[in-house]
């Protein structure tokens, strides 16, 4: 932090605690940035003439006549080309041992899109992985997280992803990663020869975890310049959020909020919510699409944080190991891309819904022929038949190391029906059956 | 006019010192030199005002100029209502300028240019009361009534009224005298604060009409009546959303308000996208001409978001008022309740459950008893419909806004996890579920005439079989497909026909997706004939495969037009299935 102008400076905290401190002041405008003791914070509160300052990177070490200074301005980033390829701290400066960036200060955090001004979320997004295409189609514009273990290899699958999606620019937003992951996406990305076509913004564990909040804001207002100013797709990684919503309830635990379900401020789903529904698709072509990570304890779904996300995004992409194949998968039962239904069988063949929603039924008759071989119980010859083909369906189509086209997906889904299923046990519109049912052997 | 001087900024809740008088919930004006910023009186200490604000308080400083309007929060009535786009606090979206929403862009939520072709209904020397009806203009094939101010308080004399032509919103149309001799010039426009209750009816009766929706699983099991009350809870990704716009777009109403409240904006796209596009199956006319969509989406402020929901009531008693038949949805009602809820905690109120406001149930409860069957004061008779969703945190319906609002709407949709992952939609659930007004003699009256005789005894047949094949496939996963007698596995499938067939429901596909009663009747008939009917088994195995070919026919006759060569045909190869194992 490096501009000064004839700022004021104030020499005399009165208070501190472990996230904030507070001092008197004139003039300040609310959420505008000031430097204390070299350490940015910015206006969190503010009565009378007493301000309350939060400290990014915590307080310790902050003596009562620190030096404080306000910059009259609320979080920004220096916007411009040079942005390309580069590797930014949460606050925008470099990381990567790169000039400093030279764009214009813009803020952070701005306004919504006025909702009338929104077009329809309408391209279709494809990755070669079934468990999405086929099954959880998605769409530029949209915004899904995947739900997953902390020890699963989202990452890896985000970085596939992302260089498979075609996208213009592909804007990391990292929080609290592991200084490993983060030298994997930057080595994926350099290998893929697309780094031009990348800008990170990087909150690694080595760094303070409230310095996180200021990650996707930033990641955003990037996007926002690409997609709505220059019309690109733009795809947004954000990972990982439950780190992200951890530290907002370290933010709100010290300012003395009253916590709701699991610790978390009240304001959680209005907080998610900002973000994500920066997620848009513009009327001239330009579209910010997110995809993030929500990181669950033990596989609870029913916890505050992928829950308020559930409710926000469009849709969860659900991983999971799965032991009889031993691979990870797609689930196919608690994941879900809502905005599916604006592309398959209009972008994707007619077959498509049918096939989809059939295979996912047929699979669920397997899980309850599971359960009751599980319990000791004969199995029908049907059930018999739903079990191999849950096996093939797993293998062929849900592992997430599958990589097909859309129309190879939906005639291995036509195959596995035909393998191990009759016309007339599948349910599915007979026009369709007649048009696609693979020709008897 | 009151004014005063920002003194503190928490978030969007702003301390304002004044000296002048203050009102509880008027609004203000923060003059920050930006923008002015709207916002809500929400509670008043000595010498102090504090006020929510309905935008981003960013780059606000102290010792800013406020100014109070000593009026509430109020919605402008009037013809031009319908086909707009709305924000929480009725500012025309289409009217702003610009791709992203600017703070401080307030705009007219009624054309004032546009000139309405006006027909008195009333002749000078008439008598009048607030709310009847002075005159009409058509609004999208609608006769939008002129009324009397709602606000005028005993008899009025016309002592002038418009003759027939074109007139602007703002022209006087009518000019009222009282005995005191007060005079007032009534326009088409009309204010009114959205947190009051706009009565201006005679009574409000019991409703007894059902309100068709096209859905089975509503109208056929558990109906809801026009006027009537209902929400829908459900864990994420339920379908909600997904029931709520298929009985936007499906209900036999004369206007739709939908009140997205904290929700996706993308889902308000697909309204504004598609209800253009789409007719309205009964007119004829496009949807859009009956709707009014109000959306204050998740990423907009959140005290508007809380006004949302009012300024969508107050819009809906407006039309009911003219003798109209409204449907309001809102989507949904659990922000709302966490709009309340930050607001609250951020004034350091002491805590409900959950950290939830304490008066949330008595909040909740007056915003239902809003709607209802009215009959207006010249016979007419007027509805508000009125069915929220409600998104209980962890799916878990024992939390303070489901209980409460359980407390206060008379139809229940519990949507299910468990039917939404296999993918059977609508996933409400059909015995949780529950429509109060089955209870009422007087909607069992009008079912039997409108339906039949027999309707409300086979809708009772096909829950009993419902409940019953639950109960039956609990055995048979706890005994044993061989465990149980055939006849179990013969119940089990009966109950699932009328699951496969009557309950669950194409949301997507073109002819599935709305049923009209006649053909719900003709469906219900049907399956209940094969419920009733005694089938040769002999081993259970048989069991499965043949009611799954059943199943499949009668899934076809569900994909194809009412009585179509098609519809024919595959009722024919049902009979012959059928025939295959009846006994008789
Ligand atoms: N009747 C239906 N037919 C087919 N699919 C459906 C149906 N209802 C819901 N779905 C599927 O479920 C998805 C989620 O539905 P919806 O958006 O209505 O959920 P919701 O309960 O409103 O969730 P949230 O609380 O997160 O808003 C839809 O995008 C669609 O894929
Ligand atoms: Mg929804």
């Amino acid at each position: 932090m490096s501009k000064t102008a004839f700022k004021r400076i104030y020499t005399r905290i009165s208070q501190i605690t472990k996230a904030t401190c507070s001092l008197k002041a004139e003039n300040i405008g609310y959420e505008e940035l000031a430097i204390v003791g070299g350490r940015l914070a910015q206006v969190v509160k503010i009565v009378g003439d007493e301000i309350t300052l939060q400290i990014f990177s915590g307080t310790e070490g902050i003596p009562t006549n620190a030096e404080v200074m306000f910059l009259g301005r609320p979080p920004s980033l220096r916007i411009g080309q040079d942005m390309e390829g580069r590797f930014l701290n949460a606050y925008g400066d470099p990381i990567d041992g790169g000039p400093e960036l030279t764009g214009a200060e813009q803020e952070i955090g701005g306004p919504s899109v006025n909702p009338v001004r929104r077009e329809q979320p309408s391209q279709l997004i494809t990755t070669g992985i079934a468990g999405i295409d086929l099954n959880n189609t998605l769409v530029t514009g949209q915004k899904i997280p995947f739900f997953a273990d902390p020890d699963q290899p989202f990452n890896q699958i985000m970085a596939l992803l992302a260089l498979r999606a075609d996208a213009d620019k592909i804007i990391l937003g990292g929080m609290g990663l592991s200084n490993d992951d983060y030298l994997f996406y930057k080595k994926s990305f350099m290998n893929a020869g697309s780094l031009d076509r990348i800008i990170a913004f990087v909150n690694t564990t080595d760094d303070p975890p409230v310095e996180r909040l200021m990650v996707p804001d930033m990641a955003l207002a990037a996007a926002e310049h690409y997609a709505s100013g220059k019309n690109e797709k733009v795809l947004v990684l954000l990972t990982d959020m439950t780190l992200y919503a951890d530290a907002l309830s370290i933010v709100s635990n010290r300012m003395d909020q009253i916590p709701s379900k699991d610790s978390m401020p009240g304001s959680l789903y209005s907080d998610l919510a900002k973000i994500y529904e920066k997620a848009v698709q513009f009327p001239d072509g330009g579209s910010i699409t997110i995809i993030a990570v929500t990181t669950l304890s033990g596989g609870d779904i029913t916890h505050a944080i992928p829950d308020n996300t559930g409710y926000i995004t469009e849709g969860q992409l659900f991983l999971r190991r799965d032991t009889e194949v031993g691979k990870v998968l797609i689930d196919p039962f608690r994941s879900l891309s809502r905005l599916k239904q604006l592309v398959i069988g209009d972008q994707t063949r007619e077959d498509h819904p049918q096939i989809m929603n059939t295979a996912i039924r047929l699979y669920a008759d397997a899980l309850n022929a599971r359960t009751k071989q599980e319990n000791g119980f004969d199995l029908t010859e049907y059930d018999e038949r739903a079990l191999t083909f849950s096996t093939q369906y797993k293998e062929k189509l849900l592992a997430v190391d599958v990589n097909l086209s859309m129309n190879e997906m939906l005639d291995e889904g036509w195959k596995l029906l035909s393998d191990h299923f009759s016309r007339n046990e599948v349910g599915i519109r007979e026009d369709l059956v007649n048009k696609y049912w693979p020709a008897e052997k | 006019m009151t004014r005063g001087k920002v003194s503190g900024i928490i978030a969007n809740l702003v301390i304002v010192d004044v000296k002048d008088p203050v009102v509880q919930n008027e609004i203000c004006m923060i003059l920050h030199p930006e923008a002015s910023l709207m916002a809500e009186v929400i509670k008043i200490g000595e010498n102090k005002a504090y006020v929510q604000v309905f935008e981003s308080t960013r780059g606000l400083k102290t010792g800013t100029e406020v100014e109070f309007s000593g009026k509430m929060l109020e919605v402008s009535l009037g013809p031009g209502i319908l086909s707009r786009n709305y924000d929480g606090l009725q500012n025309d979206l289409d009217a702003m300028k610009g791709i992203f929403l600017r703070r401080g862009e307030y705009t007219s939520p009624l054309n004032d240019q546009k000139r309405w072709e006006f027909v008195p209904l009333q002749a000078k020397g008439t008598a009048v009361i607030a709310g009847d009806w002075l005159g009409e203009v058509t609004e999208n094939r609608i006769a939008h009534k002129i009324m009397v101010p709602f606000t005028l308080e005993g008899e009025w004399m016309i002592e002038s009224i418009a003759v027939e032509g074109k007139y602007t919103v703002n022209d006087t149309i009518a000019t009222l005298g009282n005995k005191t001799g007060e005079k007032r010039d009534v326009t088409m426009v009309q204010k009114w604060p959205v947190k009051r209750p706009l009565k201006a009816f005679r009574h409000k009766p019991r409703p007894f009409r059902i309100l068709e929706t096209g859905i089975r699983a509503i109208d056929t099991l558990n109906p809801i009546t026009e006027g009537g009350t209902g929400f829908i809870p459900g864990p994420f990704g339920c379908g909600k959303t997904v029931l709520q716009h298929a009985i936007s777009r499906q209900a036999e109403a004369d206007i739709v308000i939908v009140a997205a409240c904290g929700e996706r904006a993308n889902e308000v796209v697909e309204i504004f996208k598609e209800f253009p596009e789409l007719e309205d199956a009964r007119t004829g006319a496009k949807l859009i001409e009956r709707t009014t969509i109000i959306a204050n989406t998740s990423n907009m402020p959140v005290a508007a978001r809380e006004a949302s929901v009012y300024t969508a009531m107050t819009l809906a008693e407006y039309y009911r008022n003219m003798g109209l038949k409204v449907l309001l949805l809102a989507d949904s009602t659990s922000r709302w309740a966490q709009a309340l809820r930050e607001m609250s905690n951020r004034m350091e109120e002491l805590p409900g459950p959950d950290a939830f406001p304490m008066d949330l149930p008595a909040i909740i409860s007056n915003f239902y008893a809003r709607a209802g069957y009215v009959e207006l004061h010249n016979d007419a008779t007027g509805s508000i419909t009125f069915i929220g969703t409600v998104s209980p945190a962890g799916g878990n319906l024992k939390e303070p806004v489901t209980e409460a609002t359980k407390k206060a709407a008379r139809c229940f949709y519990a949507l299910s996890q468990e039917r939404a992952d296999s993918k059977r939609y609508p996933a409400i659930d059909p015995v949780d579920s529950y429509s109060k007004y089955m209870e009422y003699e007087e909607l069992q009256e009008s079912l039997k005439e409108t339906i039949s005789d027999q309707w409300t005894g086979m809708v009772e047949h096909s829950r009993d079989m419902i409940i019953k094949g639950k109960e039956v496939m609990e055995q048979i996963n706890i005994l044993g497909d061989d465990g149980v007698p055939i006849e179990h596995h013969v119940l089990f499938w009966k109950s699932e026909v009328i699951d496969f067939i009557i309950l669950q429901q194409d949301g997507f596909d073109e002819v599935d997706r709305m049923t009209p009663l006649k053909r719900q009747e003709y469906m219900l008939k049907k399956v209940l004939g094969i419920v009733d009917t005694e089938f040769r088994f002999a081993k259970f195995e048989e069991v499965a495969e043949y009611f799954r070919s059943i199943i499949n026919v009668m899934k076809q006759m569900n994909y194809s037009e009412f009585h179509s060569d098609q519809f024919r045909d595959y009722e024919t190869q049902l009979d012959s299935l059928i025939n295959e194992r009846n006994i008789v």
